[in-house]
């Protein structure tokens, strides 16, 4: 349920500021690193939140993405909006194919699928030479946009990312509010009565997880050229876990909770940087602490508080809801004919 | 020795290895089929469960100067008391929930536990003395003790824990519990303690695994880490519904594994992923899996 | 007049925030057979869920032998000396007839002992290595109460025991019923089956909407029949 008209003009009203000060108020990389961070933990919760498909693999599309586009930028002389449109295609493939595997058994095991996919392609990656192995691919430049705006300076390719990452949460919010949108929800609140309805739960499935696979390697493949570094980090099994944890603390389920827990992440991992291992000690912590206590997120428990203090409840509509039971199959349904 | 060009010693020693190997992915895949057939969580802490046993069969030699048999007694021992804390303080309160929040908590878990070994042991091994150097010439190849005894010990404590669950009244009622615990708990039986108590065994056992592994490779805070996730592939392989797939899954896997790095070394380390991949087109529910795919 | 051996009164039982219980009361004297008789949904089952402590969101008073057992978690129900045989029988896959025969723990003593239970069921001694599940809907339900017939049990509650099965099998169950009602078990029977419960109780209790609305002795008249056929039909 969405909260009261003013409280959401007032909401984009921050966001704008916040958007437009960031790299401003904070360095222009941190900013940078939320940004890509946002969209990767959004096309996560695309998945994860409105399909109820939790993908432990994530960080294969991420870290694909990274290497393709920064080795177009620094071995092909690919110019960046290009070598990013590869890193996007190589994801969107890379979800087709993990997609196609993984999408034949559910819950917990096709969390272990799609992590056992990102491990495979870690080791292929980890062989291959093009990525630099263990060293990672450094020095990757930043380049010139459309071949005539140079992104090396931080302001303009902040502006840039700040683009892409909207066009990215812009498009998730698109596809949420869309029939395509609420049959996920249908499929992930009950599959069993959408088969009986019908409609190929598998090829809703493969459609979502294509795009936010695409997404992600979207997100790497910005950062490769942010950070102007690749590396096997990207890939490794604890970076899948990194979208969930963001969407878990922001909100599972609702378009802005991945934005919030992105912010939190990265603002924590800055935080504790200084401190080695504790930053996954912290993650860890976190993350029993927010499945125990917290699981509405941030997000989550702040639109709760919201409706119950004042927020207008109007009719159910199926976007941006937390998650939990749902527009049901038969709301859904009419929804979309009308 | 050669036979059809294919040199035996060789060929052995992999399969050895592989066999061992083997031990090892039967060994924590049971646990972890045991553990999520009761209490439905995939317990992906387990490989963070086997370093810290051989963490503590380490730290008894290190610090207490107990040797390595009384570890196997005792390393299992106190993971089994580990395993009924962490049920009972974290993993007690997300049954009612969807099942991912028990992948989503272990996982919780493991970064907490595996960040706290890597800070104070960091990430390079610690040797472990072989408690049975040696070994004896069979002819083909060279028989490493320590490896048999570490195939032999496996096979029974695997067999063992079928034997305890498919033919015992405990095992009955581990096994209706895991069907209908509700029932289970109408006839008069504690329900939520048999689960802790088999949270607590599963984590016993990967405990055990640890304190065996210790003298092969080295005692890492990271020994388990990529580990869980061939666990995972092992598993998804074997189906979740059976003890027995889980186990000869585990052995089959090692040997195939062995048997790739001899014939085609770069495969190895990705085979078990891709015959996952194989078996989900050909048999999605798992080579003896029960439940509906 | 035997003793009450269980007393319901004011039972509320909630499933969620729905309430589907408003205030049962009933009771049961030692060694007779009482039954719950209503349409579909009218609360029967719900009773007996909450009784065995299975549904746990209840307020009200259940004495059991004296004691409060609304509060209780259901293992502590049973080791009470209820025992519970639930629509659909509830027979484990898993295990083998003797298994699930087994399993069970004895709670009281005073229960059959497993000779006689394959004595007055000869055919489960015959498929006792047999898994559970590979038995007919008959041979289920007669597995279903020799289960707990054999853990000493004072009480049992039999939620529709000839649901789905043949005329000629239900007539066994009611002998069966009969036998071990001799033998000074009490008993709790659900049942859409109304002829069937006319036949084997003492008195009857009629559920609707969560609530027993009437009451009655033991009949076998057609025309207190047809009165608790007007109460069951649609």
């Amino acid at each position: 349920m969405p909260v009261s008209r003013n409280f959401q003009i007032v909401g984009w009203i921050l966001v704008a500021i916040a958007a437009v000060a960031a790299p401003l108020v904070f360095h222009p990389l941190f900013a940078m690193q939320i940004l890509c961070f946002a969209l990767f933990a959004a096309a996560f919760n695309l998945l994860a939140g409105y399909l109820g498909l939790i993908s432990f693999g994530h960080a294969a599309f991420f870290g694909v993405g990274a290497y393709i586009s920064g080795y177009a930028v620094k071995s092909m002389n690919i110019s960046p909006e290009i070598a990013i449109v590869m890193g996007t295609a190589v994801g969107a493939a890379m979800g087709l194919a993990f997609g196609i595997i993984a999408v034949r058994r559910q819950g917990v095991y096709f969390a272990m699928i799609t992590m056992a996919l990102a491990q495979l392609v870690y080791f292929i990656c980890h062989q291959a030479p093009f990525t630099g192995g263990e060293d990672g691919m450094a020095g990757i430049p930043r380049g010139n946009l459309f071949g005539i705006i140079p992104l090396a300076n931080n302001y303009v390719m902040y502006t840039f990312v700040l683009c892409v990452t909207g066009l990215g949460l812009a498009l998730i919010y698109r596809v949420v509010n869309s029939p395509f949108g609420m049959l996920m929800m249908a499929v992930r609140d009950n599959d069993r009565r959408a088969t009986s309805l019908g409609y190929e739960i598998d090829r809703v499935k493969l459609q979502a997880f294509v795009l936010s696979a695409a997404l992600t390697g979207l997100a790497g493949a910005m950062k490769a050229i942010v950070f102007q570094f690749a590396s096997q980090t990207d890939i490794v099994w604890a970076t899948s876990g990194t979208p969930v944890l963001a969407s878990l603390i922001g909100g599972i389920g609702t378009l802005a909770g991945p934005v919030i827990g992105a912010a939190v992440m990265v603002a924590l991992e800055n935080l504790l940087s200084g401190f080695g291992e504790w930053v996954f000690f912290v993650q860890g912590a976190i993350f029993v602490f927010v499945v125990m206590f917290f699981r509405k997120g941030i997000y989550g428990e702040l639109k709760g508080w919201a409706e119950r203090n004042g927020g207008s409840r109007p009719a159910s509509r199926p976007a941006d809801v937390s998650s939990g039971p749902v527009a049901t199959m038969p709301q859904a349904i009419s929804k979309s004919a009308s | 020795m050669e036979i059809l060009g294919i040199p035996i010693q060789a060929l052995a020693g992999q399969l050895l290895l592989g066999i061992v190997n083997g031990s090892f992915y039967a060994m924590l895949s049971l646990g972890l089929a045991i553990i999520f057939g009761l209490l439905h969580i995939a317990n992906f802490v387990h490989g963070a469960q086997y370093m810290v046993g051989a963490f503590v069969t380490w730290m008894l030699l290190q610090y207490l100067g107990i040797s390595y048999w009384w570890a196997l007694l005792l390393a299992p021992a106190v993971m089994f008391c580990l395993g009924v804390a962490i049920e009972y303080v974290f993993l007690r309160r997300i049954y009612e929930l969807d099942h991912f929040y028990g992948l989503l908590m272990t996982f919780g878990l493991l970064l907490m536990i595996e960040s706290i070994f890597r800070y104070y042991f960091g990430s390079t091994g610690l040797p472990y003395e072989n408690p049975l150097p040696g070994g004896i010439n069979v002819g083909f190849m060279f028989l490493p003790y320590y490896r048999a005894w570490v195939v032999g010990v496996s096979l029974v404590v695997c067999f063992g824990t079928w034997f305890m669950i498919e033919r015992t009244k405990l095992g009955s009622y581990l096994r209706a519990s895991t069907e209908n615990p509700e029932m289970v708990l109408a006839f008069g039986i504690n329900v939520p303690l048999l689960l802790t108590l088999t949270y607590g065994f599963g984590v016993a056992l990967a405990g055990f695994a640890g304190a065996m592994a210790a003298p092969i490779t080295n005692v890492s805070p990271t020994m388990g880490t990529h580990l869980i996730i061939i666990i995972f592939a092992v598993v998804v392989i074997g189906g979740l519904g059976s003890i027995m797939g889980s186990i000869v899954t585990g052995f089959a896997l090692g040997i195939l594994e062995g048997l790739t790095k001899f014939f085609f070394a770069p495969a190895s380390t990705t085979l078990v992923f891709v015959v996952m991949v194989l078996i989900l087109f050909i048999r999605p529910a798992g080579l003896f899996g029960k439940e509906r795919p | 007049m035997s003793e009450i051996c269980l007393s319901v009164k004011g039972l509320n039982a909630f499933y969620g925030e729905s309430q589907a219980l408003h205030g049962i009361d009933f009771d049961i004297r030692r060694g007779e057979v009482v039954t719950l008789l209503g349409r579909n949904g009218a609360g029967k089952s719900t009773t007996l869920m909450s009784i065995m402590g299975l549904l746990k969101n209840r307020t009200g008073s259940i004495l059991f032998e004296g004691e409060e057992t609304v509060s209780k978690p259901a293992n502590l129900i049973a080791r009470a000396g209820i025992g519970f045989c639930p629509e659909h029988r509830a027979i484990f896959s898993s295990l083998s007839v003797e298994e699930n025969l087994l399993l069970p723990p004895i709670v009281r003593k005073g229960g059959m002992s497993v000779d006689e239970i394959y004595a007055l069921f000869p055919n489960l001694a015959e498929r006792r290595s047999s898994r559970g599940t590979s038995l007919s809907g008959g041979e289920q339900q007669m597995l279903a109460i020799a289960r707990i017939l054999r853990s000493g049990s004072s009480l049992l509650l039999l939620d529709e025991p000839t649901e789905g099965l043949a005329p000629i099998i239900v007539k066994v169950i009611g002998e069966v019923i009969k036998t071990i009602k001799a033998r000074g078990y009490s008993i709790l029977l659900v049942e859409q089956n109304y002829r069937f419960a006319a036949k084997l109780a003492d008195r009857h209790n009629i559920v609707l909407d969560g609530k027993v609305v009437d009451r009655f002795d033991a009949v076998s008249d057609a025309a207190s029949l047809d009165h608790i056929k007007s109460y069951l039909s649609v």
